[in-house]
C-alpha cells in the first residue's frame, strides 16, 4: 500500500502549484483537491519520517493540509515555492508533535517514544532507501559524513542541534556549522534559489 | 552570542532545530539581518526538496476526510500592513512560514472563551444524558489544551457542539452495553436530528498503527461513520453521517486511516434504541 510515489521533476510542479494555492486562497475547493493530490504524498512521507508512527503521521498530515487550506492567503510567491512553503509548514507541525511528546511528563509516553526511535544506523538507512529522487540522493552523496548525519538527524528525525551534538558526541559549534554547511552544499547542488 | 555565531544558526533554524532562548535570540537577529533571512528562505526551500524525496502514497480515505474537514474551516485573510506601515509578523514574513502558535495572532483568546462556555454546556448536557459524561468532558479539555494543534481543537469544538445538541435533543434515546474487556459503551440517538453519538469508557487505546472505526448498520450492511479517538480510556464521538434507516451501529479496529468496509469482527454491535 505504501508505494513510493514519483511526483516528477521540478518542471512538473513549477508554477502550477503556486497557481493552485492562489485559487485555494479564494476558497476554491476543487483547486484544493488538485493541490492535495500533488502534495499529500510528500507531506505524509515527511511526517512519517519524523514521527514513525503511521497513525500519528496521518493525523499530522491531515492537520497540515487543513492548515494549508486555512492559511493559503498567507503564501507569498516572491518568497519561495509553494512546495517549499507547504513542506516547511509540515516539518514545523511534525517537529512540534515530536517535541510535545518528548516534553510530556507521562513516563509511559516517553518510554513508548524511545522504544520506537530506531538506532541511528537504521534511521539513515531507511531515509536513504527512501530518497527516491535521484537528484536528492546524488546531492546527499556530495556531503561529508558529518554534514550528512547532522542534516539527517535534524531534518528527517526532528532533533534539535543540541540533541544532534549529543547523539554524535560532537561540540555544539561543530554541529551548528556542519548543519549549515551541509544545507548550503545541498542548496548549491540542487540549484535552489529563493 | 556574537553576530557571527548567530549567523551560523541559519541552518539549524531552517530545519526547526533551535529551541528555547536560542530560538528567540535568533529570531530577533533575523528581524534585522536581511542576509540571514534570505539564507533561511533558501535553506528551507532546500529542505523542502529533501521532504519530496520521502513521498508515500496516502490512503484514499484520507482525502475524503480532509475535504470534509476543510468545508468547515474558515480561511485566514491575506496579510496586510497595519496603519503604521509595520507588518503584523515581521519575522514570519521574511521566512514565509514562522511559528504556528505565534502567527495565529490575537483572534484566538476570544474563541477560547467560547470553548470554555461550550465545555460547561456540554458538561451539563452529559450529566443528564449518560453517566459517562466525565469521559467526554475530559476529552473536550484535552482537545482545548492542545494549543499547538489548534485546528484539531477547533474541529473538536464544532463536533462537540453537534454532539451536545444530540445529547440534549428532546427525543434523544440511550442504550448502554458492555464491550470487550470490561469496557462499557452507550449510544445516544436523536431521530429528529438524524444523528447518533457513541460514548465509551474503559476502552483501551487502539494498537499502534490501528484505529477504532464506527459504522452504521443499514440492514446488515456496514456504512463508515468516522473514527473514534480514545485517550485515557474515555471517548465520545459523533457518528459521521445521518442515521437514516439504520438500526444499529458497530465498532471495529481498522488499519490507520480507516477502511471502506470492516476488515475485523466488531468489538461492539449495538442496536439503536427504538423511538
Amino acid at each position: 500500500m505504501r508505494e513510493p510515489v514519483y511526483i516528477g521533476g521540478p518542471a512538473a510542479r513549477g508554477p502550477a502549484l503556486e497557481e493552485l494555492l492562489h485559487m485555494v486562497a479564494r476558497g476554491d475547493q476543487n483547486a484544493f483537491a488538485a493541490l492535495y493530490d500533488a502534495v499529500c504524498g510528500p507531506v505524509l512521507g515527511l511526517t512519517r519520517s519524523l514521527l514513525r508512527d503511521p497513525a500519528q503521521a496521518e493525523e499530522v498530515t491531515q492537520e497540515v493540509l487543513v492548515e494549508v487550506w486555512r492559511s493559503a492567503a498567507r503564501f507569498e510567491p516572491g518568497r519561495g515555492s509553494a512546495m517549499g512553503w507547504i513542506m516547511t509548514l509540515a516539518h514545523r507541525r511534525a517537529v512540534d508533535r515530536v517535541r510535545s511528546a518528548q516534553a510530556a511528563s507521562d513516563r509511559e509516553a516517553r518510554a513508548a517514544l524511545l522504544a520506537r526511535t530506531p538506532a541511528f544506523d537504521e534511521v539513515t538507512e531507511q531515509v536513504e532507501a527512501r530518497l527516491e529522487r535521484e537528484q536528492v540522493r546524488r546531492c546527499m552523496r556530495t556531503l561529508t559524513e558529518l554534514q550528512r548525519q547532522s542534516v539527517t538527524l535534524a531534518y528527517y528525525r526532528g532533533r534539535t542541534y543540541r540533541e544532534v551534538a549529543e547523539l554524535l558526541s560532537l561540540p555544539l559549534g561543530t554541529v551548528k556549522t556542519r548543519l549549515r554547511d551541509g544545507l548550503i552544499r545541498l542548496r548549491d547542488c540542487m540549484g535552489v534559489g529563493a | 552570542m556574537t553576530r557571527a555565531d548567530l549567523h551560523t544558526l541559519t541552518g539549524a533554524y531552517a530545519v526547526h532545530a533551535l529551541s528555547g532562548r536560542e530560538l528567540e535570540e535568533f529570531e530577533r537577529h533575523l528581524a534585522v539581518c536581511e542576509a540571514c533571512a534570505l539564507e533561511v528562505r533558501e535553506l528551507r526551500e532546500t529542505a523542502g526538496r529533501l521532504a519530496v524525496a520521502t513521498s508515500l502514497t496516502p490512503s484514499p480515505l484520507m482525502k475524503d476526510e480532509v475535504m470534509r474537514r476543510i468545508a468547515t474551516v474558515r480561511q485566514e485573510p491575506p496579510r496586510v500592513a497595519s496603519h503604521d506601515g509595520r507588518d503584523d509578523r515581521r519575522d514570519d514574513r521574511r521566512t514565509q512560514v514562522g511559528r504556528g502558535r505565534e502567527s495565529r495572532g490575537a483572534g484566538r483568546p476570544r474563541r477560547r472563551g467560547g470553548r470554555k462556555a461550550l465545555g460547561f454546556a456540554l458538561a451539563a448536557c452529559l450529566a443528564g444524558a449518560a453517566a459517562l459524561g466525565g469521559a467526554a468532558v475530559w476529552q473536550y479539555r484535552q482537545a482545548s489544551d492542545a494549543r499547538n494543534t489548534a485546528d484539531r481543537a477547533e474541529r473538536r469544538v464544532a463536533e462537540v457542539d453537534e454532539l451536545a445538541r444530540v445529547l440534549a435533543a428532546p427525543d434523544a434515546r440511550t442504550r448502554t452495553g458492555k464491550l470487550k474487556d470490561g469496557a462499557t459503551g452507550a449510544v445516544v440517538v436523536s431521530r429528529g436530528l438524524d444523528r447518533a453519538v457513541f460514548l465509551s469508557s474503559g476502552l483501551p487505546e487502539a494498537p499502534s498503527g490501528r484505529v477504532y472505526q464506527l459504522w452504521f448498520s443499514d440492514g446488515g450492511t456496514m456504512r463508515p461513520a468516522g473514527l473514534l479517538h480514545t485517550s485515557g480510556g474515555g471517548s465520545a464521538a459523533l457518528l459521521r453521517g445521518p442515521v437514516g434507516t439504520s438500526s444499529a451501529m458497530g465498532l471495529t479496529v481498522e488499519p490507520a486511516g480507516g477502511s471502506k468496509a470492516p476488515t475485523t469482527d466488531p468489538i461492539a454491535l449495538m442496536t439503536f434504541p427504538s423511538g
